[in-house]
């Protein structure tokens, strides 16, 4: 049983295999936990399509999502076991959504576990202040 | 940003704020805003545009000031400290009563200016510290250790996940020795920035 933890939530992945540093999918649980899309033209979001080669990262009709990731330069984080994994957002992309001084939207609960959107608050000022207990 | 949200309930709870506290176990908004350290604070106009990127909330630079022994602060930086915060709360304030007319909203050039953006090891610790605190929910903290360790190597500069996966003391700080010990380490660095603001003790 593997878990793959992305930017839309925390998944358990029955049918995950894992080992040497590679993490395969079928093409249904990768579209699943990523949104990205097997097709004849390779790995495709939207209107992004990125082409494996011999041997890479598809392979007999599974997806190496591990290396998808790494190969496309975005972090991947995962247990010495095998049984966890993070595939995270890029910093090109964190870097463009802070550049474009649109405040990057996150949905947090509160203590009673109600939970609240940045957008939610447009329309008013929002003074976005950090603290902890540490 | 506190991955055991009992450890903030008290505060929040005393503090009884009509405003929305959050929660943050993983530091996503630290990921998200490339944040260092607390406090910091970001300004969001109306719209959704950053008028002041993340910066120190009005706090000032003590911690390198205590005494090694007695960890108290010199009153003079004590009055730095407290000038600090009068000066930004005054500007929270005007922002709130003036909007974009604020002396202290920057343009969105002056904004970007000031931005810090994350690199690929920053985004790669958050990544490694997320998962960390998710096998340390599910009880695996010997799974967790190796994923903080990678996590503070490849991001020295953040004390947000250095101070959240290190040993807390009786009172839950992490201000044991090894705090005091990369204290000492910073040499002229900052534990906090100087906020970028008129009036502000440098």
């Amino acid at each position: 049983m593997v878990w793959l933890l992305t930017d839309s939530g925390e998944r358990q992945m029955p049918d995950a295999v894992a080992g040497d540093g590679g993490l395969w999918l079928s093409p249904e649980d990768m579209t699943a936990a990523t949104g990205w899309e097997l097709k004849p033209e390779g790995l495709c979001l939207g209107d992004i399509c990125v082409p494996s080669a011999p041997g890479g990262f598809v392979r007999d009709g599974k997806i190496d999502a591990a290396a998808f990731w790494r190969h496309m330069g975005w972090p991947v984080a995962s247990s010495d076991d095998g049984g966890a994994w993070l595939l995270g957002e890029g910093a090109e992309a964190r870097r463009s959504s802070l550049e474009s001084l649109t405040a990057p939207d996150f949905t947090l609960p509160d203590l009673g576990g109600v939970q609240h959107a940045l957008s939610g608050q447009r329309g008013k000022k929002v003074f976005l202040a950090t603290w902890a207990s540490w | 940003m506190d991955a055991d949200a009992e450890a903030a309930r008290q505060f929040i709870e005393a503090a009884a704020p009509d405003y929305i506290s959050l929660i943050d176990r993983d530091h996503r908004v630290a990921g998200l805003y490339n944040m260092v350290n607390v406090p910091q604070a970001v300004w969001i106009g109306e719209s959704g545009q950053i008028v002041r990127p993340p910066e120190v909330a009005g706090t000032y630079d003590t911690v390198r000031s205590r005494d090694k022994v007695t960890r108290e602060v010199p009153t003079e930086v004590q009055a730095r400290r407290d000038e600090a915060r009068i000066v930004y709360q005054d500007a929270i304030r005007d922002w709130v009563k003036h909007g974009a007319e604020s002396k202290h909203v920057f343009s969105p050039a002056e904004a970007k200016a000031r931005l810090t953006v994350p690199d690929d090891n920053v985004a790669t610790a958050h990544a490694n510290f997320r998962l960390g605190q998710f096998l340390m929910r599910q009880g695996k903290p010997d799974a967790a250790e190796p994923l903080f360790i990678e996590a503070r190597r490849l991001h020295p500069e953040s004390w947000t996940i250095w101070r959240e996966t290190e040993e807390k003391n009786d009172a839950g700080l992490a201000a044991g020795p090894t705090f005091w010990a990369r204290i000492d380490a910073l040499g002229e660095k900052k534990f906090y920035d100087t906020v970028d603001m008129a009036g502000m003790p440098g």
